[in-house]
């Protein structure tokens, strides 16, 4: 037996010893930003899709630009996300069709109960974030070009700030996901900016609150496409639109609503009656 | 710290009712890493004993390169394999991203490199001593191969064994082929980086305990089957 013939065995062998799960029609992959996954809104909705339909979900969660680039490269049927202007743009390049608002809640940033900067109770964001870079106080950014963090710069752009000039100093650029940047803002006593319902959710909060909320340039808004099956002919179409029109439509939206971790509302569903594909 | 007393309530947690989630997870992890390692000790044995018995022009090449691919870092490896795998890619068609199947190519092609180039290493040192009888009695070089690697077997134990541990480790490659979506391809190593980014260190940690108990278990059963095979 040669190599080769021996490799194509052993795939062969592993295909059937592990099944080949993704291959049936009734199930939808999504390429979804962490926040959704790590507030366990899926855990919370997916169990009513699945037995209302029989669909079973697959979410895969990693930041905004990791996945606008895996739904690009067909590796999803559904795209969840929150950063609308790359949302258009993955539409308009023809990876996507029909990007709908699905839900929204709020940015906001986060730092040391101390303060160092004295951004509590400023109410503009951007004049907080200038504060943070008058002061030099350690603000830590997460440079993963994620929904989160296109918020951030744009936040930056608004405060005449330009923060990578500082990379390195007080302008730490974590390159990771949410999770691991508030861990890591925690670590250093830095500033930094996350989704509401990431925050309610961590777990590892230490001396760190919320400083500056409330700003309506906060606001975080979730969209939700069907990949286009025109240039993804492997993409599970019917499923993917079934999983839109049930988030979308009156079920999924009142249980967004209602979904709550320590009392609080994470999610806040308006998504516009509109006629799908 | 407190965070490492929560660990420990944490751990008794888990280990104290079958939890069917954690369950689910440990099975996956034993399944793929085992799966990817007895795959590669397949090819990876007999290969590296070939490389160590047969002389070619381009042999020290060849044995470097092997070496270096052990350095091989899980995340560049994740990235090839999601390449070849991704409905884009080459492979596309095949439809096994986000598999369990996936996660076995990735591991699979970690482990192979570190039990070849062992088992080479190992096989050579043994040719010295076997090489004249061998050569004299013009045995088939796939006699030689086979009469070495069982004559090695003890030692070629350890080379599974930490071809199994960089599988069983590593998290790089299995949660950018695998995705870590739950109830799919959630194994310990990547329920665990999925923990720490919620910030629950005491649980990340306590699955951490957990996945080095599993360890432990698989070394001993291997361990104290040395005296059964020897």
């Amino acid at each position: 037996m040669t190599i080769k013939s021996t490799i194509s065995t052993c795939i062969i062998i592993c295909t059937i010893l592990t099944g080949n799960l993704h291959a049936d029609d009734q199930s939808v992959l999504v390429q979804s930003t962490t926040s959704t996954a790590n507030s366990g809104l899926y855990d919370y909705l997916l169990p009513h899709f699945e037995s209302a339909t029989g669909i079973k979900v697959h979410v895969v969660a990693v930041g905004t630009g990791q996945a606008i680039r895996n739904a690009s490269n067909c590796d999803a049927d559904v795209l969840l996300v929150h950063a609308k202007v790359a949302e258009q743009k993955f539409v308009e390049d023809g990876y996507g069709v029909n990007r709908l608002d699905l839900m929204y809640n709020d940015f906001v940033l986060i730092g040391p109960s101390d303060d160092p900067a004295g951004i509590k109770s400023i109410t503009d964001a951007t004049d907080a974030l200038k504060k943070i870079a008058d002061s030099n106080s350690i603000f830590a950014s997460r440079g993963d070009n994620s929904g989160t963090h296109r918020k951030e710069l744009s936040l930056w752009q608004h405060s005449d700030t330009e923060p990578g000039l500082h990379s390195g100093k007080w302008y730490r650029e974590t390159g990771s996901g949410m999770g691991a940047t508030l861990n890591i803002a925690i670590g250093m006593n830095a500033y930094t900016i996350t989704d509401r319902a990431t925050w309610i959710n961590f777990k590892n909060r230490a001396e760190h609150r919320i400083l500056v909320e409330g700003d309506k340039r906060l606001f975080n808004q979730y969209g939700i496409i069907l990949v286009n099956s025109n240039r993804c002919p492997l993409s599970n179409t019917q499923t993917g639109q079934r999983f839109i029109n049930w988030m979308t439509g009156d079920e999924g939206q009142s249980l967004i609503a209602s979904y709550k971790l320590s009392d609080q509302q994470l999610f806040y569903p308006n998504a516009k009656p509109e006629i799908s594909e | 710290m407190s965070t490492f007393s929560q660990v420990f309530s944490e751990v008794g947690v888990l280990l104290s009712g079958p939890d069917p989630d954690l369950l689910e997870i440990v099975w996956l992890s034993l399944r793929v890493s085992l799966t990817a390692t007895l795959a590669a000790c397949a090819i990876g044995l007999p290969l590296g004993a070939l490389l160590g018995i047969k002389n070619f022009p381009g042999k020290t090449i060849v044995t470097v390169l092997i070496n270096t691919l052990m350095g091989m870092p899980p995340v560049v490896l994740g990235l090839i394999v999601y390449l070849m795998l991704s409905r884009s890619g080459p492979m596309g068609f095949l439809q096994l991203l986000y598999t369990p199947t996936a996660m076995i190519i990735a591991q699979f092609a970690l482990v192979l490199p570190i039990v070849t180039a062992l088992t080479r290493q190992q096989i050579e040192d043994n040719w010295s001593e076997y090489s004249d009888t061998m050569n004299s009695l013009c045995v088939p070089l796939t006699q030689c191969v086979r009469t070495l690697l069982w004559d090695s077997r003890i030692s070629l134990l350890t080379t599974g064994l930490a071809g199994f541990s960089r599988a069983i480790s590593e998290v790089g490659a299995v949660i950018i082929v695998g995705g870590n979506i739950d109830h799919l391809t959630r194994v310990m190593t990547t329920a665990i980086a999925l923990e720490t980014s919620k910030g629950d260190l005491p649980l990340a940690l306590a699955l951490g305990v957990v996945l080095l108990t599993i360890a432990l278990a698989v070394n001993t059963l291997v361990f104290s089957s040395r005296t059964r095979i020897a």
